[in-house]
């Protein structure tokens, strides 16, 4: 998806929408600030988690190396993609080998990322997403709003239209029924599926192991019930040794959701061994880069590879928390997205994304891998700019700046600008926001300026006048 | 795919500046927090954030009193219990309605679609988490804390532990023992339709924990 969908205005003006979005980011920022504040440790995890990735990700062909030879330990297979259509051939390629028909799939942003659910119904294998907000999504052909709750934006009466329509359910609008039913749908799914495909929040070098944490139990269930587990995960998303998770592990629930843990924990480390009643006869990890190597060039950039998907930068973010998770040009929204989307796609490809910031800085604050996304927007912003050297809006903002950098410069010329500004200036009655500029002044990088934003009335006297009075 | 290898990780390494074979620095030792408490006050503390979580705790004195709790929530339904001798130490795979001793993969899923309970044991139980620890093996399946709606897990005081700091410094590479270790932290729950928290979405909706405090003053 390569043009932005600009249904920002919309979104702004839907009261019901902006209400979710208010309310969902909200519960979550207050259980993670209440779960955060009792962990007498937490700063210090912080500070842990972003070294270990640090040294994960600047030493990470290692890994990569010690991770395969413990899957092949244990008799599992690490398959490596170099890109969306890779891991599809594979899934496919397998799934023919085996003869099977129905996959079923726990929540895993990699594998929206690649498209992979469209990929593989091409070639009609069923492939069917179990976690409750993931079906719904899938049965409304929707891309995530959300990283951790993808449809928060959906009320229960659109859920309850949705299942009647696609379910041939009655319409049933409490949330307690709406999910028995798709229990009992997925519950058959799962006792069908010939193939469960996970994500991985984690791969852990020293053991070979695949962690998935998550609530409802899909994830156990997708890795549990049928005879092939694959995994499909970022070759960023490995940790050196199963230890580390003491420090991962504390700051994930607790940034994400509020919990100390999240309910299902799984560590999976390979096929079911010989006296295991259960589990699965084949494990399959798919490493893909998809891009992910581009970004590791840059050494202070290679940071946005720490990310653990928490989702609280999108909760914390003014933006987000406005414009919602449907008006970013790819799957990652929210300070996160705006950081990985241009690193992905070229920043040329979306120019305006990482300018749709307030840099406020909360993303950086509440980062439980201490990811300095603001440093990060600056920088790519710069990189825009170097990227059009012409034309656009750029050009007379450009001009603009030149002109303001020159006039701070020179003192006097300032003063002078500032008065004349302030007199020329419209005074709304009753003290009220500047909506727009008087007529002379509302050309060129200031009417632009002035598009997408109010000022507030200028000052009676400027701080220089109140300065000198008050040194008297 | 070996292509692909190759080529993933020459990209890898030509954006790092690394040589293959190159070794990390070495890695500062696992930030463990240690929590010494007594026995007794694990069994509090796991306890009180079990009930948080809306597990039901059952604390018991003795095994047959184990067996006698479970039979009473049982109330007449059918369960699966796991292999674990400690089940049947209790004597709870010899009450009425308890199917045990499974081996065969596909027998024990039949048991455990139509089952009310699932019984079983638990390696490890978290204090400071209210979790369960489960590692696969011969004494203990996945699916039977998964596919019943309701789970009991019967533990002995002493095999609760302080933390997960605890349980990792005891089991610093559980790939090791187990293909799968997994920690049941509450019931199965959900909040993706309006934020509104719903118990039992894939997994079981209630939890039970019987706390065998034998021998524990």
């Amino acid at each position: 998806m390569n043009t932005a969908p600009i249904k920002i205005k919309q979104t702004i003006a839907d009261t019901d929408l902006q209400k979710a979005i208010y309310t969902a980011t909200g519960r979550l920022m207050a259980h993670r600030a209440t779960s955060t504040d009792h962990l007498p440790e937490y700063q210090e995890l912080r500070t842990a988690a972003h070294e270990l990735k640090r040294h994960t990700i600047d030493n990470l062909d290692y890994y990569i190396e010690q991770f395969e030879q413990n899957v092949s330990a244990h008799g599992g297979k690490v398959v490596f993609c170099n890109d969306a259509a890779e891991v599809a051939d594979f899934v496919l390629g397998l799934a023919k080998e085996r003869q099977a028909h129905l996959i079923v799939k726990s929540k895993s942003m990699t594998t929206e990322e690649i498209d992979l659910n469209e990929r593989l119904e091409h070639h009609e294998l069923e492939s069917v997403e179990t976690d409750l907000g993931e079906y719904i999504l899938q049965l409304a052909h929707q891309r995530p709003y959300h990283i951790v709750a993808p449809a928060l934006h959906m009320t229960r009466y659109e859920v309850a239209d949705l299942f009647t329509e696609k379910l041939g359910v009655e319409n049933e609008v409490v949330i307690e029924k709406q999910t028995k039913i798709a229990r009992g749908v997925l519950r058959e799914k799962f006792l069908a599926a010939d193939i469960g495909i996970t994500g991985a929040n984690f791969l852990i070098a020293d053991s070979g192991a695949v962690v998935v944490v998550e609530n409802e139990g899909n994830a156990r269930l997708t890795t549990s019930a049928p005879k092939i587990h694959i995994a499909i995960a970022g070759i960023e998303k490995l940790i050196p040794r199963a230890t580390d998770l003491v420090v991962f592990l504390k700051l994930l629930g607790r940034s994400a959701t509020g919990q100390a843990l999240t309910v299902y924990t799984s560590f999976l480390s390979g096929p079911r061994r010989g006296e295991e009643v259960d589990g699965p006869d084949e494990f399959y990890i798919v490493l893909l880069d998809g891009g992910r190597t581009k970004l590791l060039v840059d050494a202070e950039k290679r940071e946005s590879l720490f990310c653990i998907r928490c989702g609280a930068c999108l909760n914390h973010c003014p933006v987000y928390r406005k414009i919602g998770g449907h008006n970013y040009p790819w799957i990652y929204s929210g300070p996160i997205g705006k950081i990985i989307t241009p690193q992905f796609h070229g920043v040329m490809e979306d120019p305006w994304l990482p300018f749709a910031s307030s840099l406020c800085g909360a993303c950086a604050e509440v980062c439980p891998v201490k990811i300095d996304i603001p440093k990060q927007l600056l920088q790519l912003r710069a990189e825009v700019s170097e990227g059009k050297k012409s034309g656009g809006t750029g050009s007379s903002e450009r001009r603009g700046f030149h002109l303001y950098a020159w006039l701070m410069r020179h003192p006097g010329l300032f003063r002078l600008f500032g008065r004349l500004g302030a007199k020329m200036a419209p005074r709304p009655d009753g003290g009220g926001w500047i909506h727009r500029l008087p007529g002379f002044m509302n050309v060129g990088p200031l009417r632009s300026w002035m598009q997408e934003r109010d000022l507030p009335p200028p000052a009676p006297k400027s701080f220089h006048d109140l300065w000198k009075e008050r040194r008297k | 795919m070996n292509d692909s290898r190759a080529a993933v990780l020459d990209r890898v390494r030509a954006a790092l500046g690394r040589k293959p074979g190159q070794q990390p620095p070495p890695l500062p030792p696992a930030l463990f927090s240690e929590r010494n408490l007594t026995t007794p006050e694990r069994v509090e503390l796991f306890v009180q954030q079990f009930e948080k979580l809306n597990g039901k705790p059952v604390r018991v004195r003795s095994r047959s009193d184990a067996a006698a709790a479970v039979r009473d929530l049982m109330n007449g339904q059918i369960a699966v219990a796991s292999n674990a001798p400690s089940l049947s130490e209790c004597g709870i795979t010899d009450l009425a309605g308890v199917q045990h001793g499974f081996t065969s993969r596909d027998d024990l899923r039949a048991a455990c679609t139509t089952a009310a309970f699932g019984i079983t044991s638990a390696t490890y139980a978290l204090a400071d988490t209210g979790s369960f620890v489960m590692l696969a093996g011969r004494e203990e399946a996945r699916l039977i804390s998964l596919l019943p709606p309701v789970h009991i897990g019967v533990i002995p005081a002493s095999g609760i532990l302080a933390s997960l700091d605890e349980l990792f410094m005891r089991v610093p590479k559980p790939a090791d023992r187990t293909s799968s270790m997994v920690l049941i932290t509450g019931p199965s729950r959900t909040a993706d339709i309006e934020q509104i928290l719903v118990r039992g979405v894939h997994g079981p909706g209630e939890i039970y924990a019987v706390i065998v405090e034998e021998g524990e003053q």
